[in-house]
């Protein structure tokens, strides 16, 4: 009586263990995406805005670890702090303060630096409205199954963010943008990270789908940095970024944890501002997307099961080394320098110009004044 | 006034360019006919004489289905009916089916997008037991006649006992609704069916006019193993047929390299019951990311790259298996992931034994090699390799790695979804256009938009009239124009102004300027009116 009970028992466990790894499979392809991009942008430049540049970087140091090559980051910091001669620890960037995380790190690939950082620049970036020359490194390359990461930092008021303190991008701006990303399909789905004052005005106009938002501040607050550095002097990081590196520096590359997760960073006790989030144009429950689906690179994988039997012996290339030799050219150098004219020194022989404007200027203003002290009459008694 | 205002509009005018708006709004609205040729090929002996009388025949069919409010589709096959040729029967007589096929393709080679079907008796040997349906590596099938089929029929039913068989054969060879729905999946956003479906479109490369493939020989431990590859002959013989045989859809280019200490980002864990180590299918998804960041890429276009790992492992962690989600051990040794290209395993432990001076010298054999690349390449690209249905044997591909109607299979996916993707990138192009009246509109702009336009006129109607090439050709000149029209440097619009904006730049200029003119017009105005007052009070 017993057995049969005990059989059926782990019958029930297999058939509910070979469907767990069916829900595998199945979750594995459920986000819908196949690469991950991440555009981490700081707008604001100046020694005392150390604190966007130290938070654009340790978003970008943990986008690296969990797994986004630099192919695929498009970094835009507005200004070198790393190497800026006011840092008293020059080629590093502090995220807490007793230096205890140098995010500036060894392999840092800034790809839009200093006054490229502009308006036009990122909405070229996002729009792919690139001139044909740029390269690789400086494209957003992604496609319908890309889910894309925008973190952007800086100052910024209701309803814009502005750009090295010259210029600036409005709300309307960024949602026709993300418009127009949509109708060419150049995301799958998108997370849009603010950490600005007055952050969350910058969500409210976005009507694509697929879009979800977070912010450090709801309209009307702002939001604050989190402590200075008596050593460096300056604020390190603002607290919305801290505490979302803390959260970030817990997750590896196979972690669980969903976006319910990233929405609980930074209290109003700890940020004094209150983050806000955007989710209704998501077409997913936010509880059933991983953090890594966006900050990671989970490659979806198959394995392939089929291979084709190739019999053909391999062709030699031989014959065409054969040809190659005989037709390389022998290549010299130019000549860089004049050389010889260094050396010996010869004088160039100047060509002869007309007299330039300030000497006729000052002839003409000689020959005023003379004729008008002396007099035409006296003209003849000079010559 | 008269002068001033007309200067004005000009002058904040912005230049516009001509654009074919009606032309644009009449692609938005897809109907498109996909047009395929079937010939039908009785041999002797399975049909009568009476019944051969009627026969050369052709008949035609439509299909019609309607996918959303703006597309819809139309399938039509026109088939033709006729009796086998002295020289096709001989053919017929080969001993197996492949011999057949050969010299079946030897009398007469069909052209692209079109179909043979050769219908032959229940006795045949030609097919095994159990197949119905063989199809060849040409454009050419071999279909067995039913058991029930035996003289005294007429021939509407002769023909409508075959009319399944062969549409399910024409919807394996030539084009299914599945397919080409998920090629449209750039203008239609359908809820995904079954997961199968979605690892289908997510897995395949997207229509692009220029592929980079990068082939990679990574070996972590130089001073056990001297690898010898013979990587410039082995794509030569194996890869260069397939990518020839490709060129209509797009241009490819090969590099390779070989990358020196590149370790596998996770640890393989030692089995004893396989005694080896072994990577299980979870830890897979984390192996490419660590390995990517050292690939680099010497792309200078934007085009997609495909890559191909070669993964020979050190000595301390030989040999190395992989193992599917089942614990059991994969005969291929690789993986790819959708979209970015293969991995593969190759152990060279069994080449040495065990008091060996290393480093050794070990030459690769490139055709396993190349033979698991093919393969995985294939999936890359789009070329579907679904299970048949139950009955039909299907060849394997030739040395070109793929079959001619694989091929076609691949062309008529592409076209549509290029011209689908061409349709979209115009229509959001002119209402991009349309609603933001502040971009220019240049000249270069407003010819790529015509050309893409009338490539999209083209391309529809050659897909009608089934000749699938210059379709082909055709949309992937509209996708060229289309992409370089949307994408065009100038068209960025940075002259977002708010109304409140507006006013304030026009109010401070303005207002002084209205304030004595306005003055003036109402003196006027009370002078009138104190002159008419005057006139009144004299007439009375």
């Amino acid at each position: 009586m017993k057995i049969p009970t005990l059989l059926s028992l782990f019958a029930a466990c297999f058939v509910a263990g070979s469907a767990n790894i069916e829900e595998n499979v199945g979750q594995f392809f459920s986000s819908g995406h196949t690469n991950n991009w991440a555009v981490l942008v700081c707008t604001s430049r100046f020694w005392f805005n150390y604190r966007h540049v130290a938070n654009t970087l340790s978003v970008y140091r943990s986008v690296k670890r969990l797994g986004i090559p630099d192919s695929h980051i498009v970094l835009m910091l507005a200004d070198d702090m790393a190497c800026n001669h006011r840092n008293p620890k020059p080629a590093t960037v502090f995220s807490h303060k007793n230096m205890e995380l140098n995010v500036y790190g060894d392999d840092v690939e800034v790809d839009y630096r200093g006054y490229e950082v502009t308006v036009e620049n990122f909405l070229r970036v996002l729009t792919g409205r690139l001139p044909p020359s740029t390269p690789r490194s400086k494209r957003l390359l992604s496609d319908d199954r890309s889910n894309i990461l925008i973190y952007l930092t800086g100052h910024g008021g209701n309803g814009f963010l502005k750009f090295q303190d010259s210029e600036e991008i409005s709300n309307v701006e960024l949602a026709d943008a993300f418009e127009q990303m949509w109708q060419k399909r150049r995301y799958n789905e998108l997370l849009f990270i603010i950490d600005t004052c007055q952050g969350a005005s910058m969500y409210e106009r976005f009507y694509s789908p697929n879009l979800m938002a977070l912010a450090s501040s709801q309209v009307g607050e702002d939001s604050l940095s989190h402590q200075p550095d008596l050593a460096i002097g300056v604020h390190l990081m603002d607290r919305y970024t801290f505490y979302l590196l803390e959260f970030l520096e817990d997750i590896h590359p196979a972690s669980k944890a969903n976006m319910n997760d990233l929405f609980k960073v930074c209290p109003k006790s700890q940020c004094v501002s209150t983050p806000g989030h955007r989710t209704d144009l998501f077409l997913r429950d936010p509880g059933s997307v991983l953090i890594t689906d966006f900050f990671g690179s989970v490659r979806k994988v198959e394995i392939t099961t089929e291979t084709i039997s190739l019999t053909d012996p391999i062709k030699q290339v031989e014959e065409i080394a054969v040809h190659g030799e005989q037709e390389k050219e022998t290549y010299s150098y130019v000549d860089q320098l004049p050389v010889s004219e260094i050396i010996h020194q010869k004088p160039k022989q100047k060509d002869w110009h007309p007299p330039d404007g300030f000497i006729l200027g000052l002839w003409t203003l000689i020959l005023l004044v003379f004729f008008k002290s002396y007099g035409a009459k006296h003209l003849k008694h000079i010559f | 006034i008269i002068i001033g205002v007309p200067l004005w509009w000009r002058t904040t005018e912005t230049y516009r360019a001509w654009l074919p708006v009606s032309q644009i709004q009449e692609l938005a609205n897809l109907e498109l006919q996909l047009s395929a040729d079937v010939e039908v090929v009785f041999a002797r002996g399975t049909v009568t004489p009476e019944q051969q009388k009627k026969i050369p025949l052709t008949l035609s069919q439509d299909d019609e289905h309607v996918v959303d409010e703006d597309t819809s589709l139309r399938y039509r096959y026109e088939t033709r009916y006729r009796t086998a040729t002295i020289m096709e029967e001989d053919a017929l007589n080969q001993p197996t089916a492949a011999e057949a096929d050969l010299s079946l393709h030897m009398l007469s080679e069909s052209p692209c997008g079109s179909l043979v079907v050769y219908v032959v008796p229940e006795s045949t040997s030609l097919l095994p037991e159990d197949v119905e349906v063989y199809i060849g590596q040409r454009r050419t099938a071999l279909l067995r006649i039913g058991t029930q089929m035996r003289v005294g029929r007429t021939l509407d039913q002769l023909l409508d006992h075959l009319e399944p068989r062969i549409k399910k054969l024409l919807q394996l060879m030539s084009f299914s609704h599945t397919d080409i729905t998920a090629a449209l999946s750039d203008r239609v956003r359908l809820s995904p069916g079954n997961k199968e479906s979605i690892a289908d479109s997510m897995r395949a490369f997207k229509s692009s006019p220029g592929y980079e493939i990068t082939f990679s020989l990574l070996n972590p431990d130089p001073k056990s193993h001297r690898l010898h590859w013979d990587i410039e002959g082995a794509v030569q013989t194996f890869i260069q047929p397939l990518l020839t045989k490709l060129e209509p859809l797009a241009n490819f280019s090969i590099d390779s390299q070989i990358l020196y200490y590149a370790m596998l980002g996770v640890n393989p864990r030692f089995d004893n019951s396989h005694n080896a180590y072994t990577l299980n299918a979870d830890s897979l998804a984390h192996v490419i990311n660590p390995v990517e960041a050292r690939l680099g890429s010497n792309a200078a276009s934007s085009n997609p790259v495909l890559n191909f790992l070669l993964y020979v492992p050190d000595a301390n962690h030989s040999p190395l298996y992989i193992q599917d989600r089942k614990k059991q051990q994969v005969p291929s040794n690789a993986f790819h992931s959708p979209r970015w290209g293969g991995i593969m395993v190759y152990n060279v432990n069994s080449f040495y034994g065990p008091d060996v001076a290393f480093p050794v010298d070990i030459n690769i054999n490139m055709a396993k090699v190349m033979g698991v690349f093919l393969a995985q390449l294939r999936l890359l690209l789009g070329v579907q390799s679904s299970t048949p249905p139950p009955g039909f044997l299907v060849a394997p591909c030739g040395s070109s790695g793929l079959a001619d109607w694989e091929l076609d299979r691949l062309m008529w996916s592409r076209s549509v979804e290029n011209i689908a993707t061409a349709t979209t990138t115009i229509t959001s192009l002119a209402q991009l256009l349309d609603q933001i009246g502040n971009i220019v509109i240049n000249d270069n702009i407003a010819q790529q938009v015509s050309s893409a336009v009338t490539s999209l006129q083209l391309a529809v109607a050659e897909l009608e009239s089934g000749n699938l090439g210059f379709a082909l050709q055709y949309s992937k000149e509209a996708i060229l124009a289309s992409e370089r029209a949307f994408f065009d440097p100038s068209l960025l619009h940075l002259l977002y102004f708010p109304d409140d904006q507006k006013f304030a730049i026009y109010i401070p200029l303005f207002l002084p300027m209205c304030v004595p003119i306005l003055l003036s017009l109402l003196k006027i105005a009370s002078e009138v009116r104190q002159r008419r007052r005057d006139k009144q009070t004299k007439t009375d």
